[in-house]
């Protein structure tokens, strides 16, 4: 039940803040300030989250063949890879490690 | 438009369904990971389908498997939705599109329609550019987030494949390209330490949102150093936009 509510609530927001650049006019939120704001909190979201999901086993950290794995994903970003190489990547390397015994 | 420059309509198709195809087969590692922790193949179907925002759906999973309150979960999802808005706000402008389309243009406000439509030097290829890329994610996005779900359960463990490390590189992969200046990258650095410092001591989930402080507090210091060139992806389109603009606020007062 707890993941329906989840679902739900994530389905209704983000549906609403897309439907709310689309009819919202320009000037109501497109303030320097908020501009910013806007630009910068996914950066600190995707930078918190992609620390979190390669060093958090529940409440622990722990270095394992994750971070392997992102690091072979940064490789593949440096080296402007496609997105799907860049995951590809990420789970090979993870998983060759895993399989090592790593 | 001031740059009126033609592009073949094929060569937009052609952008747009690569940027498309490649991206829609990614749903493949949604639907594992989402499987993986947890969720039912309804529920991960119903994330593709109705959230359909790749970066809030890993994120609402991963806070789910890792413990966290539906309420946490969906605000770190919700907070990474709200880029879309922006996206939204240039798009109105270069597609004007009719209101009565936009409830459902909307469900394809994202980062990859938004790079797509952007990219066009004219309105007729913004909205084919848009339109191809919409559809070809959303039918790949879906249909592969199935795939993925339906095979996590035959593949077993999913962490053997190295598919729990899939997540993070999706979100390292979205984030490389927005890293351009040091506030950028004084904010991931500020949230990387807050998300993982506060992970031991905060209840699961929590410290995603404390991390997302990072952003105001670099605004703060960067204001106090003086004002600066803003160089989000909005201002790279701005001055295209602004032909457009004027009248598209104007033919919305008026459809009021």
């Amino acid at each position: 039940m707890n993941t329906w509510i989840a679902i739900g609530l994530t389905v209704l927001g983000c549906y609403a803040v897309k439907l709310a650049g689309l009819l919202v006019p320009a000037h109501v939120i497109e303030r320097p300030l908020v501009r910013r704001l806007a630009a910068l909190l996914p950066v600190a979201l995707l930078a918190a989250l992609t620390a979190q999901q390669t060093f958090a086993q529940g409440q622990a950290l722990m270095l394992d063949a994750r971070a392997a794995g992102l690091g072979a994903a940064a490789v593949a970003l440096v080296l402007r890879a496609p997105f799907l190489v860049v995951v590809g990547a990420a789970v090979l390397v993870t998983a060759g490690v895993r399989a090592l015994g790593g | 438009m001031a740059d009126g420059a033609a592009k073949p309509d094929a060569a937009v198709v052609r952008d747009a369904l690569g940027v498309g195809v490649a991206v829609g087969l990614s749903g493949f590692a949604f639907g594992v990971t989402s499987a993986g922790g947890g969720l039912g193949l309804l529920q991960t179907c119903a994330l593709s389908l109705l959230v359909f925002t790749g970066a809030s759906q890993f994120a609402l999973v991963g806070a789910l498997a890792a413990g966290g309150n539906p309420y946490t979960a969906a605000a770190g999802a919700f907070f990474l939705g709200v880029r879309n808005a922006f996206y939204g706000l240039r798009l109105s402008q270069l597609l004007a599109l009719p209101r009565a389309v936009r409830p459902f243009a909307a469900q394809w406000v994202i980062d990859e329609t938004t790079a797509v439509t952007l990219a066009q030097p004219t309105r007729r290829a913004a909205r084919i550019g848009f339109t191809v890329t919409g559809v070809t994610l959303y039918v790949l996005w879906n249909l592969t987030t199935l795939l993925g779900a339906l095979g996590a359960k035959a593949i077993g463990d999913t962490r053997a494949w190295g598919l729990d490390a899939a997540g993070p590189a999706v979100f390292l992969a979205l984030l490389a390209p927005m890293l351009r200046t040091a506030t950028e990258r004084a904010v991931a650095g500020l949230a990387v330490l807050l998300g993982l410092g506060l992970l031991p001591v905060l209840p699961a989930g929590v410290p995603v949102l404390v991390a997302a402080l990072a952003a105001p507090v670099a605004l703060f210091v960067s204001g106090r150093r003086g004002p600066r060139a803003p160089q989000d992806l909005d201002e790279i389109s701005k001055d295209r936009a602004k032909d457009t603009s004027e009248a598209e606020d104007k033919a919305m007062e008026e459809g009021r």
